[in-house]
């Protein structure tokens, strides 16, 4: 089966300083693919790129068979591609409703229709009782979970997750774990995620890369790049692989 | 269309909202000529406050020359009408355009190069200034010495040429408000007015769920020119002289901008109740010190400044939201 | 024309450039550190200039002798306005801070205008009239000395900047906010210090140009924008863009008075302003910021 996003190759330098160097990546369609490494890998670089924030500077990245690279950030969402932020951006003085809505009105540009499908998402990601909220008055699990149904509800293909486990606690963790689950097996969704907490990454990901100073070092299933000695030492420590 | 309108209205608002139209409709005759004289000022103001909302309270960009496109406006229409003849009718026709060329051409170099924020506010002040001395040389329609309506015979209203006693015009610009009115609500309850509100809340944002921010601000930008445009029609045929100097000066663009803030951006009532607070108070004013035989100019401006900044600091989104607090009535999203 | 008169005309405008400079800088100090953007600037100005106006008529102490003063009263008004509106706004949307400012700006040409009246005044000291001739150039005497203070005011500014702990301690609020606060710096009342300063420079600025020009309570709006053209011209945050933007602008003023109409003169700085946004929006000088 063809990769559902390719990226090939692709550098991106910040005037003298080296973010990403020759990174190349295949996620087939239906995966969960994890992207780790140490603070200053390159990872969400590597992600804005993906999602049409920056344009590499060498490479080139396709999405079900389309040029993705050169795409503007609205245009890589309307291609069939979400993405949360690593620091969550809910829209503050809208309602938890109106927030998925907006999202919706992408695909569905009926505001009844756009709304049916929100509370189907809202309740998927338990938060219909809390959709007349206001975003800004949500705890930070509800917001994370927020900015996913946000992302869903534009109906992508591959979705990309910036450290959406970040400052979660383990049973919030494993909460976000079982949606993003659910989401992949149930809705077909296609993952492509930053992350730092392993416990996440073990429980999801089908294959691991491993980011250090810009360039991938391992690639493969997690068990076996969390015992790579390389990525133990600049990343894991012994410790954590126990 | 008028389910969209009304959906989601508390009852209360309905009913308050109109009766005060049917007094709004019934004012000709309780009042003398002077409150019709100030009555039209506070609808004018609404009406503009309302134009200039759709920029700034719904899409977040903050022009501070929009006397830009009441001066287009008003220049165009008065034009045709003095060497041509041609009805205002017919002249809006002309001058909508010109303003949304206006409008394009500073939202184009705004957006598409990125120029947001105070760059923003600064090139619409720049752009409206250019106006103002380019005008001032512009002989065909009278340069810096002013351009002047023919003012007709006031026992005749002639709607089609815009000639005629203040209640014609008190009728006008209150058609004209109510329509700004339904046009802000029927938008900002669709599609639209969600892409504005999450383009206003964080654009990045909205561009990550696929929202061209590009051409929704583009919109917002040039429906705000063509609406502001036809007050400049308004305002030439009111007035019958225009001035560079007067029309396109960033006192008129700061004077536009205040019945909204106080009021309050981004709701659909705050530019009406602040042109009725900002214009009711600072005429009583100045008719409590004529009586004392104090008529400084200067004052009135004081004044603005002085509630701009009271709202600024204490009620910084606005005076409606406290209203409608008051008043019991929630509006839905703000 | 013959070549003198191009010659004495550009002249004449970079020395009122000079001016123009310094004005700007005071606009750049207080936004490359504060990044709060300053309506009021022109207002401030030309509440300098009225300053010196009264003075002149009352004691006829010139403007340039009496430069430091103005200076100082701006200094504590500005210190004064940052202590006690601005500080709180730091923290609130641009537009809030915009308002404020505005609205602060509003005021203040009024209330310029309730006192002084609309009709234009000027200070027309001794050497009102005399011009230098270096060769077959004439250069207002007027122009030389402002155009000279208005250099030495922005050597002192520099050097404070560079080699007083005061000077360094604000620019580290510049640099790092958060840095600043974490090493201990009062930061709020270095907000107030830079406001100052820059009220300080506007107000010098005016002393200089209220022997150039006339005044008017609407000058102040006028000023506003030209400060912002040129800090943006120059680069915003660049404090030698602001000296080179307001060169820059006032010589294009002087030679466009000439080729033009002098009315229209002002139509080339926003016309400058355009081609700087569009092709170079972090300005001649500047660093391009995200």
């Amino acid at each position: 089966m063809s990769a559902l996003l390719s990226v090939q190759g692709v550098t991106k330098r910040f005037r003298g300083l080296l973010a990403v160097d020759n990174v190349s990546l295949e996620v087939a369609e239906g995966e969960i693919f994890a992207v780790i490494g140490p603070n200053g890998a390159g990872k969400t670089t590597l992600f804005n790129m993906v999602a049409g924030v920056y344009q590499p500077d060498q490479g080139q990245i396709e999405f079900a068979g389309q040029r993705l690279d050169g795409k503007t950030p609205d245009q890589v969402c309307r291609a069939g591609v979400g993405r949360t932020f690593q620091i969550v951006r809910p829209f503050p003085a809208l309602s938890v409703e109106d927030n998925v809505i907006v999202g919706a009105l992408l695909r569905h540009h009926g505001l009844r229709d756009a709304r049916e499908s929100s509370y189907g998402i809202l309740n998927r990601f338990d938060l219909y009782d809390r959709r007349h909220r206001l975003a800004s008055e949500l705890t930070l699990p509800d917001r994370k979970r927020l900015e996913v149904a946000r992302a869903i509800a534009t109906e992508p293909k591959l979705l990309l997750l910036d450290e959406v486990m970040a400052g979660l606690r383990p049973t919030e963790t494993d909460r976000m774990v079982a949606a993003l689950q659910r989401l992949n097996q149930e809705h077909r969704v296609t993952v492509l995620l930053i992350e730092h907490v392993m416990r996440a990454v073990m429980a999801l990901a089908s294959r691991v890369m491993v980011l250090h100073h810009g360039a991938a070092i391992a690639e493969g299933r997690p068990d076996e790049v969390v015992r790579d000695p390389a990525v133990v030492q600049s990343y894991l420590g012994a410790e954590a692989v126990g | 269309m008028i389910g969209q309108l009304f959906e989601g209205v508390p009852a209360r608002a309905l009913v308050l909202g109109g009766l005060l139209l049917g007094v709004l409709v019934a004012a000709p005759f309780l009042v003398n000529d002077y409150l019709l004289t100030v009555l039209i000022i506070i609808l004018y103001y609404a009406y503009t406050g309302q134009a200039w909302n759709i920029m700034m309270g719904f899409a977040g960009q903050l022009s501070l020359g929009h006397a830009l496109y009441v001066g287009l406006g008003a220049y165009t229409t008065a034009a045709l009408y003095v060497h041509f003849g041609v009805s205002p009718w017919i002249g809006i026709l002309a001058a909508i355009p010109i303003a949304i060329i206006g409008g394009a051409i500073i939202g184009f170099l705004a957006f598409r190069f990125r120029v947001g924020g105070v760059y923003f506010a600064i090139l619409t002040i720049a752009f409206a200034e250019f106006a103002r001395v380019g005008f001032d040389h512009f002989s065909w329609v009278g340069g810096s010495s002013g351009f002047f309506l023919p003012v007709a015979n006031y026992s005749v209203s002639d709607l089609w040429n815009l000639r005629g006693k203040p209640m014609m015009f008190y009728y006008l610009i209150l058609t004209m408000t109510v329509g700004a009115f339904v046009i802000c609500r029927l938008l900002l309850t669709g599609r639209i007015g969600y892409f504005w509100l999450a383009i206003r809340e964080d654009e990045e944002a909205a561009r990550a769920i696929g929202i061209d921010t590009f051409r929704y601000k583009m919109f917002a930008v040039i429906l705000s020119a063509g609406m502001t445009s036809l007050a400049g029609v308004f305002f030439a045929f009111f007035y019958n002289n225009l001035f560079p100097e007067q029309v396109f000066h960033i006192s008129r663009s700061i004077e536009l901008i205040l019945a909204p803030i106080i009021g309050g951006i981004g709701t659909l009532f705050g530019p009406v109740l602040g042109a009725f607070l900002l214009t009711g108070l600072s005429e009583s004013m100045h008719a409590i010190l004529y009586k004392f035989g104090v008529d400084i100019p200067g004052v009135k401006q004081v004044f603005y400044g002085l509630c701009l900044l009271f709202v600024v600091i204490v009620l910084p989104h606005g005076v409606w939201p406290w209203v409608a607090r008051v008043l019991g009535i929630r509006e839905r999203r703000s | 024309m013959p070549a003198e008169i191009y010659l004495n005309v550009a002249i004449s405008g970079i020395l009122t450039g000079l001016v123009y400079g310094l004005m700007a800088l005071g606009l750049s100090v207080i936004f490359g550190v504060i990044r709060i953007v300053n309506f009021a600037h022109g207002e401030m100005m030309t509440i300098g200039m009225y300053i010196a106006i009264v003075i002149f008529s009352a004691f006829k102490l010139d403007p340039l002798v009496m430069m430091v003063p103005i200076a100082a009263v701006l200094f504590v008004f500005g210190y004064a306005l940052q202590a006690s509106l601005i500080n709180p706004f730091i923290n609130r949307p641009e537009h809030s801070q915009f308002m404020l400012l505005v609205a602060i700006a509003l005021i203040m040409v009024n209330v310029l205008l309730i006192i002084f009246g609309p009709d234009a005044k000027n200070v027309q000291t001794s050497y009102a009239f005399d011009s230098f001739l270096v060769g077959s150039l004439i250069v207002d005497a007027t122009k030389v000395y402002a155009g000279g203070a208005a250099v030495l005011v922005s050597a002192i500014l520099f050097a404070f900047f560079r080699f007083t702990y005061i000077g360094q301690a604000i620019r580290a609020c510049a640099d790092n906010y958060v840095g600043a606060l974490v090493v201990g710096l009062d930061v709020k009342r270095l907000y107030a210090l830079t406001f100052g300063i820059g009220a300080a420079c506007v107000g010098a600025a005016g002393a200089m140009l209220v022997l150039i020009i006339d005044v008017t309570p609407a000058l102040g709006p006028a000023y506003t924008l030209l400060a912002f053209i040129i800090v943006i011209t120059g680069g915003l945050g660049s404090m030698p863009g602001a000296l080179l933007g307001g060169i820059l602008i006032g010589f294009t003023e002087a030679m466009a008075g000439l080729l033009f109409t002098p009315s229209a003169k002002s139509m080339f700085a926003f016309a400058l302003l355009v081609l700087v946004l569009l092709f170079r929006p972090q300005g001649i000088m500047g660093k391009r910021t995200t």
